[in-house]
């Protein structure tokens, strides 16, 4: 048994410690908002918080989760969180939607951290987070809009 | 994907097959009597198939066309909802069921699906109808009840009223009574003026659920006692399994078996993970004598040769060899463009469960009608006892409309095989995804042309050698003519531009690497070499690109107004700041006219792609914001695609496997973008695809602009790797 906090929610789980954590938590505990990519740390579509942090959940074992505090897309919460949910609607940045949860996790992040971040400091943030519809113009607009919005 | 005349016939063959159109009423799913309008047993007013009204106001609009991120959803509801005048709020979008014989795609004919960027466009009429219909029925129920004219009865957003009498009422209210109303003979439609929605800022249905976690996809689908499976596929294409040792899979907590099916050996386990490390430790032997062995070097200088040699003709208006020999100048250029796959970011999945009636389908299902026709040859029933279930899907770009069913039939043969005692999810993985063909084909151009002494074209001359897309498929009767692919083909035998004597011809070359539509389909690759051509030209006959191109579109004022407006908005002719080089590009596919105007840096020598101004002339436009979403990501998807992709192969193994070598365009790569739409009263055309031709041929122009010389090896980072 391998026990984590899953978004505010203590969890146990008994499954091999070299399991991703990305399949446990879609498999095991049965939260679907983080999805499955490329499964090789590449496009970013299954990033999670730790302690806030971005991490891709499936290069992350379950191993490395023991006891550490984890957040998915259904447990987000906060002041940036909120505005960037509600900037992603307003600029409508979603097209097929599938790396949309990976996209608002970093971008959450990011603003947490930097609540007036530049172009640059958005590429930088951003870039590990693939979108084939190619939502990008939509995404760096919808940051500074929430970022406006956290300041209002 | 198909002519203005197949539309037509198709439509027609629809009305016919259709009993209630021609009295001005579909068929809905629950009828109670010949002639009314429908209701079921929880009083829901269901006028036709493609909407419910409950007594709660909820308007439910039954899309058939799949969501996977064009928009679909939200603007086939927006038709509806202009033409019945509900309120937007009320609005509930649901898939439709497989049914060929009411959500057909009027531009294929007998077929459901979605593809070609004919959402919006064969469904405008139908939908437009559709809602008037129910309107009209809410009206007539409305004057019944009231005891007052029908055209005195008025519906603004949702609310029917009686101005005259004070009285009004929610569509809630006359749900039922509307439901017992005889069908009326005739409707009228709106003016265009009359419109409040189409045109207009329409909230996105799919939105809400894509930024909270909740939107389900198929890989989210669980069903009491799955098994999650996946296959290990032939490393060659062609390959058969020869034997398969399961010693060490069956080692992996959760394995749960291994079976051979047509495609590869089959590995199910209690999860994903326990499937994806069991397929790692099966050992499998394969029979490679009827595969592909060559490696793409070799195909594409056999495409050489074979360019060399006539093909079969596709256009040929006057004597184009006349012409260029008596010409003053010629030109000559030939071109390489690689396999593509299509990478969408949900790896392909199904779910298959078997039921007592049959069996369920749950999938990103693009071709519903042939999902349910293999899922039923495959498990042996009947299509009607196969239910599909349409799931939003993470992207397609054309993936998973493949005419055989790919994913969907890989599923049914492992359910066949376990004689369904449980529902099976078969999943890919992104490996499988990048190295389990359905590619866009590779293909070879020639391009030769000769100008006079004013720099006109006075013969054209263009050959491409390549693979076919449908042939063997159930399309090959609609799309192949005479020999001819109309997709290897299209956006070169319909070359827009004035020129006197033009021949086009094709080579169909025959090697065992699966092939499908890859979004724009032919016009992935042939915009791009006859635009980068009309470039050249420009060039030795010192004219302006745009004013060349202008000179000889004088017939195509769809092509003309989509340049001029380009032009027009990126100031084309202006100054341009030092170090920044502009390209231009148009290009009509699936009846819209894209043009594009981009401009690049070339700061230390490395290519930087800063802004494009895009036009787009599509007819009326449903949602201004969702169009102006498709151009944005179709420049972005092609983008990323001529910068630096490329499927290869090595003695038939192919070369990538994931998105560290096949990686698509990222964020800081992602230019600036403008999108203008050229008004229109004209129907509705496509838009999920036209937004991705021009883009490569623009950046190769402004390329061009910069360094004197085109890229004709694609992906860039091949053909000018010094610049990537």
């Amino acid at each position: 048994m391998i026990t984590f906090n899953l978004n505010d929610e203590k969890r146990s789980v008994d499954a091999d410690p070299d399991t991703p954590l990305l399949w446990v938590i879609r498999d095991e505990i049965g939260l679907t908002g983080t999805k499955f990519g490329c499964g090789a740390g590449l496009c970013g579509a299954c990033t999670v918080h730790i302690d806030g942090e971005p991490v891709r959940s499936c290069q992350t074992t379950l191993g490395d989760a023991t006891d550490q505090n984890i957040t998915t897309i259904e447990g987000l919460e906060g002041k940036a969180a909120k505005a960037i949910q509600a900037a992603w609607q307003e600029i409508e940045v979603p097209q097929c939607g599938y790396c949309q949860s990976g996209q608002i996790m970093s971008a959450t992040s990011l603003l947490a951290q930097n609540p007036k971040p530049s172009d640059e400091d958005i590429d930088e943030a951003m870039s590990g987070n693939v979108c084939r519809c190619a939502t990008y113009v939509r995404i760096r607009k919808a940051i500074h809009h929430a970022s406006d919005l956290m300041e209002a | 994907m198909s002519t203005k005349t197949e539309m037509n016939s198709a439509r027609r063959s629809f009305l016919k097959g259709t009993a209630g159109v021609t009295t001005g009423l579909l068929v809905g799913f629950h009828m109670t009597g010949k002639g009314l309008a429908a209701a079921n047993s929880d009083k829901t007013f269901t006028p036709n198939a493609f909407v419910r009204i409950g007594t709660d106001n909820l308007v439910t609009v039954i899309a058939k066309h799949i969501e996977f991120g064009q928009g679909s959803h939200t603007g086939l509801a927006t038709i509806l909802a202009e033409e019945l005048d509900a309120d937007w709020d009320n609005i509930r979008i649901e898939a439709a069921p497989a049914d060929a014989s009411r959500y057909n795609n009027l531009h294929w004919g007998p077929f459901q699906g979605t593809g070609g960027s004919t959402a919006i466009a064969n469904s405008w009429m139908q939908l437009r109808e559709a809602g008037a219909k129910a309107r009209a029925l809410l009206v007539q129920a409305a004057a019944t009840t009231w005891q007052v004219p029908i055209s005195e009865v008025t519906v603004n957003s949702g609310i029917i009223t009686h101005k005259n009498t004070k009285k009004s009422a929610s569509f809630g209210d006359f749900a039922e009574q509307a439901a017992l109303q005889p069908v009326p003979e005739k409707i009228t439609l709106k003016s265009i003026d009359q419109f409040k929605l189409i045109g207009n800022k329409v909230v996105r249905k799919d939105i809400a659920g894509k930024t909270d976690g909740t939107a389900i996809y198929t890989q989210d689908i669980k069903r009491p006692g799955m098994v999650t499976a996946v296959v290990k596929r032939p490393p060659r294409f062609g390959g058969v399994i020869k034997s398969y040792d399961t010693t060490e899979a069956e080692k992996v907590k959760g394995y749960v078996g291994a079976l051979a099916t047509p495609r590869g050996v089959a590995i199910m386990a209690k999860n994903t993970w326990a499937a994806i490390k069991a397929r790692e430790a099966l050992s499998v032997e394969w029979d490679d004598s009827n595969a592909e062995m060559r490696g793409t070097d070799q195909i594409m200088a056999e495409y050489k040769e074979l360019a060399q040699k006539q093909g079969l003709s596709s256009r040929n208006d006057g004597d184009s060899s006349k012409a260029i020999e008596g010409a003053t100048q010629t030109i000559e250029a030939s071109y390489d463009f690689p396999y593509l796959a299509h990478a969408p970011m949900e790896p392909l999945d199904c779910l298959i469960e078997l039921t007592e009636k049959g069996a369920e389908v749950w999938a990103g299902s693009q071709i519903q009608t042939g999902d349910q026709h293999t899922v039923a040859a495959i498990l042996e029933l009947k299509p009607e006892q196969v239910t599909i279930n349409t799931l939003l899907a993470g992207g397609s770009f054309g993936r998973r409309g493949t005419p055989d069913s790919d994913m969907v039939s890989e599923a049914a043969m492992i359910v066949k095989a376990i004689k369904g005692k449980v529902p099976v999810r078969l999943i890919w993985t992104r490996e499988d995804d990048i190295q389990g063909g359905r590619y866009r084909p590779a293909y070879h151009h020639t391009l030769k042309a000769g100008l006079d002494d004013k720099g006109n074209i006075v013969g054209w001359q263009h050959k491409i050698v390549g693979q076919s897309i449908v042939t063997g498929t159930a399309f090959e009767g609609f799309l192949i003519k005479d020999g001819i692919d109309a997709t290897s083909v299209e956006g070169a035998s319909n070359l827009p531009y004035k020129v006197p004597n033009i021949s086009v011809e094709l080579t169909t070359t025959d090697v065992k690497v699966p092939v499908l539509w890859w979004r724009s389909v032919g016009s992935t690759h042939t915009a791009y070499s006859t635009e980068t051509f009309i470039d050249q030209l420009a060039k030795k006959g010192n004219r302006d690109p745009v004013e060349f191109r202008r000179s000889m579109l004088v017939d195509h004022p769809r092509h003309l107004a989509a340049l001029n407006l380009a032009a027009e908005k990126s100031n084309w002719g202006g100054p341009v700041k030092k170090g920044r080089y502009r390209g231009v590009a148009v290009h009509e596919s699936f009846n819209s006219v894209v043009a594009q105007v981009v401009e690049i840096s070339l700061d230390d020598g490395t290519l930087k792609v800063e802004k494009v101004w895009c036009a787009v002339e599509c007819g009326i436009v449903v949602n201004p914001s969702i169009v102006e979403a498709q151009m944005e990501g179709g420049i972005g998807f092609g983008l990323g695609a001529i910068l630096r992709n490329e499927v290869t192969l090595d003695e038939g193994i192919v070369e990538q496997s994931n998105f560290h070598d096949y990686e698509p365009l990222r964020i800081d790569e992602m230019p600036d973008i403008s999108v203008h739409i050229v008004p229109s009263e004209a129907a509705p055309t496509g838009v999920g695809e036209p937004g991705v031709p021009p883009i490569g041929p623009a950046v190769a122009n402004a390329i061009l602009a910069a360094t004197g010389k085109t890229i004709t090896k694609l992906p860039f980072s091949k053909g000018m790797p010094e610049l990537v």
